[in-house]
């Protein structure tokens, strides 16, 4: 049977087929077996429609969420609008704002204390990178040092627009994800550890200053001077 | 607290009572921590709370899960690009922060703002204050457990304002807009017109309906009224500024006292309470939000033509003489100062902050001690703070 | 309001001369401040809150300033007749020497009472910076100086004597130093730049000793 690239999602269909899954995904899909691939495709399907992201601020970022979350940008348009307080409820993290080593140890437990499956957007210049207090003592210089993310959302603070954006490539994500095999994602093999250590507080710094599972600090590119 | 029981009450501090719990099983103190991730404080902020089943006997607010090292960094920058930093300091307000800090370079440096320059930081700084205060009224709604729906009539009326000011600066939060004596660009008439329109049309509906479905509201006034006392005497020794000291009834406005900008030149009056309750707290935000109105009409009539920047006035590259300088400014939350001193060089030599929601926070504890625990979510939400100016 | 000069001699007037000196701004700003002696520092405040021509009850600002020991070069010109008889010869000598530094913390006050417009701006110093490094505490006086007294002592590291809690306030309480001094060195961890210039080039050259040439990208030019 083939299936037309672009697939209507009139209702007469019983599961509308997910949007942006190409041909070639789904052929893929459909080796896994004829039982797990519907299944599949109703699990992320639903998944993908009804993320509930954590309620959780840090810093002027925060407000731009809050925005999204309001009438003008209306994230409920994406199936995310509940917002859940408590980590335990939520599956989807967005670190909004400047990581501080103070506040760090509580943002990787809030993280160890999601359940699984569950992401990662980091929204904004300081969670990415440290922004523009990156040459700060108390600042963490991106929270991918610690947890691993899935989208990074650039700008200072980003628009309510890029921050959509970043839900729909959760989004995304979460439509090609496969249930079994090599590509599975982490959090269907047995052995994947899914808890990442919390940092302490040092004399002088975090302990450990990053995660060495997760980041690897990056050879610089230095250029020759004559170059 | 029922005052029949006199033998079971506890005298505490600030003047409250608490009840004493003879029972065995229920003697202890209960100790919690709300935060730095709660959903009813605001941010990154903590408070080590000791409950009396459920009056608060003991509250520690703990500070620094925002502390991003502003000053430090300050110290670092040169003088034009401090700015864009400033707009992070209270990011629910940043044209105020930015005007305060152009104030003190100003003094600093000894330049003197065009006049037309004036009257446009008036504009913006009064917009800014409304823009804050419109976000307060709805956050504090949130906290008194309201579900986000007042929250959502406050962020449409921003949104409203801040597209007026993202065509005007090109930014949504971060305007980076004033410049050390003047603006970064003029204000076109156009803009104005359509700013008049609004104030004196959408917002003035926002108001009202805001006035008819929630000032007296009972529920409402059942939840604020008499909590979150804070007496006179105490807000002035403990440093309190902005509406949170109004409230109280004492008659301290930074516009009215320094004199600083033209703002003797309009005529608007400074609202005062009686209680110094959270219900005046809120009060305080809605008649300020009118005044605002009639300040910003007052200096669109009265705009002068001319240029918008002092030409004598260096941004780039400004080494101001050896001195010090202290430029206050009443932020919407309270006294906004930046303290400067220069050792000659491009950077300042001690780049310092008073931020106002760190210091009103001070009495937080003398505020909440005495009542339940649910009262001191809406007596932090009615002071007003934003993390990012309170841990800097 | 009276002057700040007016303010110090009645200062010096009741607490003797010693206790306070006045100490001028360069600055277009003229914001003048008054020196305090520690010792007498917190009767001083007392006085200045409680005077009914000052009433100084709002103490809007506290922060520290650091002055680390600074080497000053001084170059005095002196004129010495030659012995021969000649025309006096005018002979530059140089010397050095060290003024201590020591840790400042500055408060600004205000009337609410008389609406005054301008500050008053106290300062006081610690004897150097190391070991001696207390002051009284004014939250006694103000409570508004709570909370930024325990700022200037998590930041500065100046201790404040009589204050009713000092802890740290914005590092977490195991950090060891004071952040905001001016020698302070904070933790090498941002050096990580994809492409690293300036001074940051030189910390990442610490790291990695010698770049291979495999890391090295140079641009091909292509014509
Ligand atoms: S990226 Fe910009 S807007 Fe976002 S938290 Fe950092 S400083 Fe604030």
């Amino acid at each position: 049977m083939s299936i037309p690239a672009t697939t209507s999602t009139s209702s007469s269909l019983p599961t509308p087929p997910p949007a942006g899954i190409s041909v070639e995904d789904r052929e893929s899909m459909r080796k896994q077996g004829v039982l797990l691939t519907s299944f599949n495709e109703i699990y992320n399907w639903g998944r993908a429609n009804s993320i509930w992201p954590l309620q959780f601020g840090l810093a002027c970022c925060a407000i731009e969420m809050i925005c999204v979350a309001a009438a003008r940008f209306d994230i409920a348009r994406f199936g995310a609008e509940i917002f859940r307080a408590s980590p335990r409820q939520a599956d989807l993290m967005i670190v909004n704002g400047t990581v501080t080593k103070k506040m760090l140890p509580q943002v990787v437990r809030l993280w160890n204390q999601m359940g699984e499956p569950k992401f990662c957007i980091v929204m904004g210049a300081c969670a990415s990178s440290g922004g523009p207090f990156k040459q700060g003592y108390n600042v963490v210089k991106g929270i991918d040092r610690y947890i691993p993310v899935d989208v990074y959302v650039p700008g200072c603070p980003p628009r309510p627009e890029a921050l959509l954006n970043g839900l729909m490539e959760i989004q995304k994500k979460m439509r090609e994800e496969t249930l079994t095999g090599p590509n599975a994602p982490r959090y269907f093999r047995k052995d994947a550890d899914c808890v990442y250590p919390v940092p302490e507080y040092g004399g002088r710094d975090l302990v450990p200053p990053h995660n060495p599972k997760v980041w690897k600090p990056a050879a610089p590119i230095v250029r020759d001077a004559k170059a | 607290m029922s005052a029949t029981l006199p033998d079971i009450n506890i005298a505490l501090p600030n003047g409250a009572t608490a009840r004493r719990v003879e029972d065995e099983f229920h003697g202890d103190l209960l100790e919690i921590s709300l935060g730095p991730h709660h959903p009813s404080t605001h941010g990154v902020f903590r408070m080590n709370a000791t409950l009396d089943g459920e009056i608060i006997t003991t509250l520690k607010p703990v500070f620094g899960y925002l502390h991003r090292n502003h000053e430090k960094l300050g110290e670092t920058n040169s003088y034009l690009a401090n700015i864009p930093y400033t707009d992070r300091l209270d990011y629910l307000a940043s044209l105020t922060n930015n005007w305060a800090y152009v104030h003190a370079v100003e003094k600093l440096a000894g330049f003197v703002p065009t006049e037309r320059c004036e009257y446009l930081r008036v504009i913006l700084g009064e917009l800014s204050r409304i823009i804050n205060h419109v976000c307060l009224v709805g956050f504090l709604l949130n906290d008194l457990g309201t579900s986000f729906t007042p929250l959502l009539y406050s962020l449409r009326e921003r949104e409203r304002m801040l597209d007026l000011l993202e065509e005007l600066t090109g930014a949504r939060m971060m305007y980076n807009f004033m410049r050390f004596g003047g603006l970064r660009t003029d204000v076109s008439a156009d803009w104005l017109a359509r700013l008049k329109t609004y104030l004196e049309g959408l917002f003035a509906r926002y108001l009202d309906e805001q006035d008819a479905l929630l000032t007296g509201n009972e529920i409402l006034l059942a939840r604020t009224q008499g909590t979150g006392v804070l007496k006179p005497g105490l807000a002035i020794n403990a440093g309190i500024t902005g509406p949170g000291l109004r409230a109280s009834g004492v008659d301290y406005d930074i516009r009215k006292v320094d004199k600083y900008s033209i703002y003797e030149r309009f005529d608007f009056r400074v609202p005062l309470g009686e209680h110094g309750d959270t219900y005046d707290r809120y009060m305080m935000r809605m008649l300020e939000m009118r005044e605002s109105v009639k300040i910003i009409l007052q200096a669109m009539r009265d705009l002068p033509e001319g240029p918008v920047n002092d030409p004598k006035a260096k941004s780039r590259g400004l080494r101001p003489k050896a001195g010090e300088a202290y430029g206050r400014i009443e932020c919407p939350k309270g006294e906004l100062g930046f303290y400067l001193i220069s050792d000659g060089t491009p950077n300042p030599y001690r780049y310092r902050v008073r931020p106002p929601s760190f210091i009103n926070l001070t009495v937080l504890e003398d505020m909440c001690v005495g009542q339940t625990l649910a009262d001191a979510v809406i007596t932090l939400g009615s002071i007003d703070i934003v993390l990012g100016e309170v841990d800097r | 309001m009276e002057t700040l000069e007016q303010i110090r001699d009645r200062i010096a007037a009741q607490f003797g001369a010693g206790a306070v000196t006045l100490v001028t701004n360069p600055g277009p700003a003229a914001q003048h401040s008054l020196l305090l002696a520690s010792h007498a520092a917190r009767d001083i405040a007392r006085f200045l809150r409680d005077d009914p021509g000052l009433r100084l009850d709002f103490c809007s600002n506290a922060t520290g300033v650091d002055w680390p020991d600074k080497e000053i070069v001084e170059t005095t010109k002196t004129t010495q007749p030659d012995p021969a008889g000649g025309p006096a010869k005018v002979v530059e000598t140089k010397t050095k020497r060290l003024q201590p530094g020591c840790l400042e913390a500055v408060y600004h006050l205000y009337s609410m009472a008389l609406k005054s417009p301008a500050p008053v701006i106290i300062r006081l110093r610690t004897v150097n910076r190391t070991d001696d490094v207390t002051l009284p505490s004014l939250t006694p006086v103000w409570r508004s100086c709570e909370f930024q007294e325990r700022e200037i002592y998590d930041l500065y590291g100046i201790v404040f004597t009589g204050h009713p809690d000092l802890r740290r306030i914005l590092m977490w309480d195991e950090f060891k130093d004071h952040p905001m001094r001016k020698d302070y060195v904070s933790p090498d961890d941002y050096e990580w730049e994809p492409t690293p210039h300036d001074d940051v080039l030189e910390r990442a050259k610490a790291h990695y000793p010698a770049p291979s040439a495999s890391t090295t990208q140079t641009p091909e030019v292509t014509k």
